[in-house]
């Protein structure tokens, strides 16, 4: 409802400007003005987590950050961390473990373990059901994601690395 | 090809074979192509000024500041759309007696809950329609709320709506004769009182609908969040007058349904009405406080039970009181009174007893409509009959696994049928009691359990054995008048590369149809799983169909695809069989490839029949029968429903000091006969419990007497998370269905089914040694403690 502010930042490599308006929201900015629709909303309050995106590398509720608090920062979100093969190994051990159904909540999901595994390289099963404590998932009962971050944790402390993703067939 | 199904030692056998779900990958990859994220071309938003009384009079409405607002287009009223929009009544035939009040996009003269929307605005950005929503001023005139069901009941309450006579939207009764001489001479009855609560959905994806009315072509193209595309078609064709053929309902990746996302929401039926007013393609999503105030709701039972036992622990006979609060109306298409007719039909299901009682009671009250949702039903006669069963136990002296034994229906006894009418073809509730024990290791559990409870730790095991109804006939909708078709259909093609299209009419919301259909198609074709590209949800490509609900995807439309992919075979073979100048039947196709079925040397690859068939009819003989396009339908016959079993264990510890309850293990042994993706089931079964946790000790939708809900958002409806939840044990016993070829029933609904009795009866057992038990779900911290006296 009020004039709108230039704000410059980075998203998934690229340094961008766009004109927003005070109250549009980071998951906003991405969905609507630059078609990054990944990232989703579930609930708009921060609970569901289904919004995350990595903010200078920490995971962030894109749902809770307005757009122009988020200038100047870097943000990387699940089609830039596919691209950059970040999470290849966990996009992988998902799709072994059908760690998802619908999807809505996978990109959330994939970066809250990215955030897990950058601060916690060897989590216990209850330490990843703790850190996924913030993530909502309706479909799966949790246990196949769980598992598939903790496969993907031994694989990494094995130093074991993925090739991109995408580019494997079922 | 002739191999048994399921046998997994042979070229493209994928029956039964834990495989991914190739679709899974762009969900991953964040390139899902959910309504939410779709954008049109001149596409415009819609948001709704919402009701804030449970029940009220529209006196007046004023537009004209919304009008005036930035980037409006249009502001309806229930009057605008009332003109276009023919009105709607949630009752089916085959409920006798059954009624409801007349229903349309959005309200004219009466608001009937808290939350329902009753005016539409429609603006360039979904906040500019927000913002002009509240410039929206409404003048209502507030009437009495109906929310208790007993009170709703007397002769001289209030009603709910002003269309409808009296609050009793449905009564049924069964009764297979003599029960009070039953009970009156029964060496024991036990008996309860049970409250379920109201619990919703809330799928993550909320309800999405974007319509977009072509004024020059007559065509409406709606691209919807939904289980049910064709159900759709039909209905907004037939209540906008527009031809059916005109009407193209398209559901993309969907953000979680169970249930939720087939039936008629008032916000959808005027979206599509604004789209006509507009001319421009109009998309509403709801945002999570939208939907907890307008996405169907489901439970909300008080159930009075009773249950005759004999000297030794036979179950003689149950008697039952089911009342149940739907909302102001029925919901349309499939009703609010189906919950309630499963909840009577389905109590004491696994159990021999043969003298049943039941009464059915189902209420209208000023709350969001209830209706379908995850296991219909399921849990709460499930809930009724295993809790009243450990009581039963309990006073008979037997262990609770020992009374199943005793009581469940034997595995050699089928067909056989329950006291309330249904035909079971074969179930294996014995062969699961004793899987179940095996994976929870009981006896030791139990002798743990004794050891912990000298040292003041109160752990509980609860067991539950659950009947689940999959591959509904036209018995379930069609018999009652409802255009809800249970038949499929699937069109194959060979492309002209020799690989192979499937386009059918189940859906795909994660479980996993497509992969399914996939494997099935290539199975019994005979093709590489990567040859076969399955397409669901579009009402102008793929033949008309149930769709994916009630545990029909895999059964149904996983004989559909196995039929048609016999069909295509045979074709292939036939054209090859010309062009080798060979039998049909001395041919096989395997792999993709054309071979001798004796000998498996290779003849013509299936790219070449293609190839030639496409391309060089010329060099075919006049009366070559080049068919390598097929469509087929097939209906269910042979038993109504295809009954699913399975049994639950539940372990959990309670803290009797805080009354929270920590659930460390729950154990699945289920039957949905034919595994087609054990992957899959397992995971659908998992989903499932987890669900059915929630209900058990979380979700609820909490009203106050106004009838306002009192916790309509994430952060105050608690849903069950990651780090509450325990891993979950999942076994199987397979029983095929003789029904079909494939015989394959459901799972979808097995996990929930049972969960939440599993828990309640482990949670009393824990109780017990302390004299408390409780009969209510969600078992709230705060339930429990005053069970326990603590508070």
């Amino acid at each position: 409802m009020s004039a709108t502010l230039p704000v410059t930042l980075t998203v998934n490599g690229e340094t961008l400007t766009r004109l927003v308006e005070p109250r549009e929201t980071l998951a906003d900015l991405l969905r609507r003005d630059l078609g990054l629709t990944g990232t989703h909303t579930g609930c708009e309050m921060g609970v569901c987590g289904a919004c995350l995106v990595m903010l200078d590398g920490l995971p962030v509720h894109a749902c809770l950050t307005f757009a122009v608090q988020a200038a100047g920062t870097e943000i990387a979100t699940v089609e830039g961390l596919t691209e950059s093969t970040v999470i290849a190994d966990l996009q992988r051990a998902f799709h072994e473990r059908n760690a998802l159904q619908c999807g809505f909540c996978t990109p959330g999901m994939l970066i809250a373990a990215q955030g897990l595994l950058a601060r916690l390289p060897l989590p216990s099963r209850a330490e990843i059901r703790d850190a996924l404590s913030g993530n909502y998932c309706r479909c799966t009962g949790y246990e196949a994601i769980v598992d598939a971050i903790e496969t993907v944790a031994r694989r990494r402390a094995a130093g074991e690395t993925a090739p991109a993703f995408a580019e494997e067939p079922a | 090809m002739n191999a048994p199904l399921g046998s997994l030692d042979r070229p493209n056998s994928y029956i039964g074979r834990a495989v991914t779900r190739p679709n899974a990958k762009r969900l991953l990859a964040g390139r899902g192509r959910y309504v939410t994220d779709l954008v049109l071309p001149r596409m415009l938003h819609a948001a709704f000024l919402r009701s804030p009384y449970a029940h009220a009079r529209i006196v007046s409405i004023d537009v004209e500041a919304a009008r005036a607002m930035p980037g409006v287009r249009l502001v309806a009223t229930g009057a605008d759309l009332a003109r276009l929009c023919t009105p709607w009544v949630g009752t089916l035939d085959h409920f006798k007696g059954m009624k409801s009040a007349p229903q349309l996009p959005l309200p004219v003269e009466e608001v009937l809950w808290s939350g329902q929307a009753v005016v539409a605005v429609v603006a360039d950005s979904r906040a500019q329609a927000e913002d002009a929503a509240e410039a929206v001023l409404v003048e209502f005139e507030e009437l009495p709320p109906v929310a208790d069901i007993d009170t709703a009941r007397e002769p001289d309450a209030a009603r709910a709506a002003a269309g409808i006579e009296d609050n009793l939207c449905f009564r049924s009764r069964l009764d297979t004769g003599g029960i009070d001489a039953l009970f009156a001479g029964a060496a024991h009855v036990v008996e309860e009182e049970f409250h379920f609560g109201r619990h919703t959905a809330v799928t993550l994806e909320p309800r999405a609908i974007l319509a977009d009315w072509d004024a020059s072509e007559g065509k409406l193209t709606v691209h919807h969040a939904t289980q049910t595309p064709y159900q759709f078609q039909d209905l907004y064709s037939r209540h906008y007058g527009i031809s059916e053929a005109s009407v193209r309902v398209i559901a993309p990746d969907l953000g979680g349904s169970f249930g939720m996302k087939l039936h008629v929401y008032h916000e959808d039926m005027a979206v599509v009405g604004l789209s006509l007013l507009c001319r421009r393609p109009v998309k509403y999503v709801a945002d999570r406080m939208e939907s907890f105030v307008s996405d169907i709701h489901a439970r909300d039972h008080r159930v009075r039970a009773r249950m005759a036992v004999d000297d030794d622990g036979t179950i003689l006979a149950m008697d039952v009181d089911d009342v149940t609060a739907i909302g102001a109306f029925s919901t349309y298409p499939r009703t609010s009174a189906v919950e309630g007719n499963q909840v009577i039909r389905l109590m004491g299901a696994p159990y021999r007893f043969r003298n049943y009682r039941a009464e059915l009671s189902v209420v209208f009250q000023n709350k969001v409509q209830t209706s379908q949702y995850r296991a219909v039903g399921h849990p709460v006669a499930c809930a009724v009959t295993e809790r009243l069963v450990d009581l039963a136990a309990a006073r008979a002296g037997l262990d609770p696994a020992a009374m199943r034994e005793r009581n469940l229906i034997p595995d050699d006894a089928y067909p056989c049928s329950s006291p309330t009418g249904y035909q079971f073809e074969a179930l294996s509730h014995q062969a699961s009691l004793v899987r179940l024990k095996a994976l929870m290791d009981y006896d030791a559990l139990r002798a743990e359990q004794a050891a912990l409870r000298a040292r003041g730790i109160h752990r509980g095991i609860g067991i539950a054995s659950f009947v689940e109804i999959s591959n509904p006939s036209p018995a379930f909708y069609g018999i009652g008048g409802a255009r809800i078709s249970a038949q499929d259909g699937a069109t194959l093609s060979v492309t002209p590369s020799g690989e192979v299209r499937c386009l059918i009419s189940v859906t795909e919301q994660g479980q996993g149809t497509e992969t399914i259909i996939g494997q099935i198609v290539a199975d019994q074709f005979g093709v590489a799983r990567e040859k076969v590209r399955v397409i669901t949800g579009d009402t102008e490509i793929t033949p008309h169909g149930g769709a994916t609900w009630a545990c029909r995807g895999a059964g149904i439309g996983g004989e559909t695809a196995l039929q048609a992919a016999r069909r295509l075979r045979d074709n292939v073979l036939a054209l090859a069989a010309t062009i080798l100048q060979a039998r049909p039947g001395d041919l096989d196709l395997r792999d993709g490839i054309v071979v001798d079925a004796l000998s498996g040397a290779e003849r013509v690859s299936l790219a070449e029949v293609a190839r030639i068939a496409y391309f060089r009819s010329d060099t075919l003989p006049p009366d070559a029968r080049a068919q390598l396009s097929i469509t087929h339908h097939y209906a269910p016959q042979g038993y109504p429903f295809a009954f699913t079993n399975g049994i639950q264990g539940c372990h959990v510890e309670l803290d009797a000091d805080t009354g929270l309850v920590k659930v460390l293990k729950h154990w699945v042994v289920e039957d949905c006969g034919r595994i087609i993706n054990p992957l899959l089931v397992d995971e659908q079964v998992r989903g499932g419990v987890v669900q059915g946790l929630g209900a058990a000790f979380f979700e609820e939708c909490r009203y106050d007497d106004n009838g306002q809900l009192t916790n309509g958002s994430l952060a105050d409806y608690l849903v069950p998370m990651a780090c509450e939840m325990p891993d979950i044990v999942v076994g199987h016993i397979e029983t095929p269905t003789a029904d079909t070829a494939l015989g394959a029933k459901g799972c979808g609904e097995a996990g929930t089914a049972a969960a939440s009795a599993a828990a309640l009866n482990a949670v009393n057992d824990a109780m017990a040694p302390l004299g408390a038990s409780i009969a209510q779900i969600p078992m709230t911290p705060e339930r429990l403690l005053k069970s326990l006296g603590k508070i």
